[in-house]
């Protein structure tokens, strides 16, 4: 903008900003508000941001406390958790090792490799729905954990995002180890991977996030309702699965626990947020 | 070349730093090479097999027999040709989904592109609020945003309660089936299905074609177009960073009007981007599906139902495998396309400002798809 932005002007971009604010962050504020409230009155005052009469009992059902199990939130969150962390630890250290190897090591059949996984970039997800299901039922563990995780170990993305980092690197470093007789995983490990921490901490977060809240993976390869996760869970709840009612404090809650680690990654690591939506990442 | 300079050194060095080098290079990226080729790459070619059968879901797709019978490319063809409930269904999730991409993709750029132009201001303070503001909405799960506007969007939800406030009464959201395009004909006095729009088209009457998006189809609108201007806005603050200063000041010192400036420097300049986000844009809107599964699952009347969906129901729901992976082959292929297009447009264009991340140059097209595969951490469907 020119110098001319000044007074009025700019008083009037405040207004359309601010505005703008309330319209991205009210829903939120409902929602947190919503979930402290009994289910008329959620339907009631829809707009309120103060729970009047202040109701915590869908926090309990969702906490499990009463002994009412029909929402069984908790298996929910314990398998998002632990989906979450073994997907999130395995696309840090496979990606790097191939985004390592397709930057640095000089192979036969590395430009292949490469075109492959850019080629594999571009297959969208919704395409992949029915492959998935047909290759978990062929390898027969269908509704299990391993069809859960196996498939989402290597992500095309990841790989790409750390091969560009290590392409942008300096070699000299690493040759210095090589001269010193550090073998290939040994220069990896101890050097190359320790200089990577910008890299790893966005693709650590991008696979976070990314699994964290992925939905169509589940719902093929699962059905058990052991096997759901938070993101399965409420997808099921919200479509009226599981009990009669609108539930929305309940429903609202549920999808606010969704919300919350990501949200709070997002508030910690913002900027990395931010390389992350400019250089690429994940796949939803 | 690198792979041939490598081997030769092997052939020489006998088994010596390059030698390792290249059994190294295969065990490193040998857990890529069996996830991507077990999880996506043999099950895409399974799929396709099995387009060209009449699969049922009962035992194996591969070893034929009655629940399995190869029927060449029937499944495709019957999409375009055969007359039916089935070729009817499919041309109206292509129509929603035809609606949906012409109000979401210039929508979300251009709401975008307002917000980065008004939030790079040099004088505005509290800019990283505002930017944090925009772009939450589109780091959250698609599952649980839906939740959300499940209720915003109910009889007595929020929406229509604000609608009250103005004296409007809002519509039943989710079980409005009616087209936007049709009310608005309505409105101007065309009368319920005129006999000028009576004609067929593939077995969809034209005033049928005309619809425009159902009202229910507008939530999932709003709330796409309310999810993805966040990370679009911020493609267009890198962009607008980017911008050399001094034509900012060439361009004051010769005293043109804001106006003008936006009209003849910014826009021009920020061509490659304005391109980058509405071709991601088109990619990502032929993509909605998480969003459709919660809410409605195409309903009222198939009209939240999209070409995406439709292949996930009619395999999952109606256990036609075939018809279904047709289907998505079509979505796949047209995906494809657009994301090819995009590649080959932006092969050189996006060279020069990435050159300092990416040396080399040779890139580019790595990177343009980059951007293209980055679904990116926000969400950009």
């Amino acid at each position: 903008m020119t110098r001319r932005t000044t007074g009025w002007k700019l008083i009037l971009f405040y207004v359309v900003l601010v505005l703008f604010s309330v319209i991205y962050l009210y829903p939120f504020l409902i929602q947190i508000a919503t979930s402290f409230k009994t289910d008329s009155s959620a339907t009631d005052s829809p707009l309120s941001l103060i729970p009047h009469p202040f109701d915590p009992s869908a926090w309990k059902r969702i906490f499990g406390i009463g002994g009412d199990n029909s929402v069984p939130i908790m298996r929910w969150l314990g398998n998002s958790v632990v989906i979450t962390l073994v997907v999130t630890a395995a696309r840090v250290f496979f990606d790097s090792l191939a985004g390592y190897a397709l930057s640095r090591l000089r192979f036969r059949g590395r430009g292949f490799l490469f075109g492959t996984v850019l080629a594999v970039m571009s297959v969208p997800g919704v395409a992949l729905l029915i492959p998935k299901f047909l290759m978990v039922s062929y390898l027969g563990i269908y509704d299990t954990y391993s069809a859960m995780v196996l498939p989402l170990l290597v992500d095309a993305a990841g790989v790409f995002i750390m091969k560009q980092f290590f392409d942008s690197i300096p070699v000299s470093v690493e040759e210095a180890a090589r001269i010193d007789g550090a073998g290939v995983f040994r220069t990896f490990w101890s050097v190359v991977l320790p200089m990577a921490r910008p890299a790893l901490i966005t693709l650590t977060i991008l696979s976070f996030q990314g699994s964290w809240n992925e939905f169509t993976h589940f719902l093929v390869t699962t059905q058990s309702p052991e096997l759901k996760t938070l993101v399965t869970g409420l997808a099921s709840l919200a479509s009226g699965d599981l009990g009669a009612g609108s539930q929305y404090p309940l429903k609202l809650g549920a999808a606010l626990l969704t919300t919350i680690p990501v949200a709070l990654l997002f508030f910690a690591f913002q900027r990395q947020f931010v390389r992350g939506a400019n250089e690429g990442g994940d796949k939803g | 070349m690198t792979t041939t300079t490598g081997s030769r050194r092997r052939l020489r060095g006998g088994g010596g730093i390059h030698g390792r080098e290249g059994v190294a290079g295969w065990v490193f990226t040998a857990p890529m090479i069996v996830v991507l080729g077990l999880f996506l790459f043999i099950p895409v070619l399974m799929a396709l097999y099995v387009s060209f059968t009449n699969w049922n879901g009962n035992g194996s797709p591969f070893q034929g027999g009655q629940n399995a019978q190869w029927v060449g490319a029937s499944n495709y063809t019957s999409l375009f040709t055969e007359d039916g409930l089935k070729r009817s269904t499919f041309m109206q999730s292509l129509a929603n989904n035809f609606w949906y991409v012409l109000l979401v993709v210039p929508l979300q750029t251009a709401i975008s592109f307002f917000l980065a132009l008004i939030v790079s201001n040099r004088f505005l303070k509290g800019k990283g609020f505002f930017r944090t503001a925009f772009y939450f909405p589109s780091v959250t799960s698609s599952i649980a945003i839906s939740v959300v506007f499940l209720f915003l969007f109910a009889n007595s939800g929020a929406v229509n309660a604000v609608l009250e406030t103005f004296g409007v009464k809002g519509p039943a959201w989710f079980s409005d089936s009616r087209g936007l395009l049709h009310l608005l004909l309505q409105a101007f006095g065309v009368g319920d299905s005129p006999s000028w729009a009576q004609g067929e088209v593939l077995g969809r009457s034209v005033w049928d074609w005309l619809s425009g998006p159902s009202v229910a189809m507008c939530v999932i609108i709003i709330l796409a177009i309310w999810t993805t201007t966040g990370t679009f806005m911020l493609m267009f603050l890198a962009a607008l960073q980017d911008l050399p200063g001094e034509v900012d000041e060439a361009a004051m010192l010769d005293g043109v009007s804001p106006w003008q400036k936006l009209r003849y420097v910014t826009l021009p300049m920020l061509k490659p981007t304005i391109f980058l986000v509405t071709t991601l844009g088109l990619i990502g809107t032929w993509q909605v599906f998480d969003q459709i599964y919660v809410m409605g699952k195409g309903a009222p009347g198939n009209t939240t139902l999209t070409p995406a969906f439709l292949s996930y129901k009619q395999s999952f729901t109606s256990l036609q495998y075939g018809s279904g992976a047709a289907m998505s082959f079509i979505v796949f292929l047209l995906i494809v396309a657009l994301t090819a297009f995009q590649r080959w447009v932006m092969r050189d264009k996006d060279a020069p400002r990435r050159r300092r991340r990416t040396p080399g140059g040779a890139t580019a097209a790595a990177v343009a798809n980059d951007q293209v595969a980055g679904v990116p951490a926000g969400r950009t469907r």
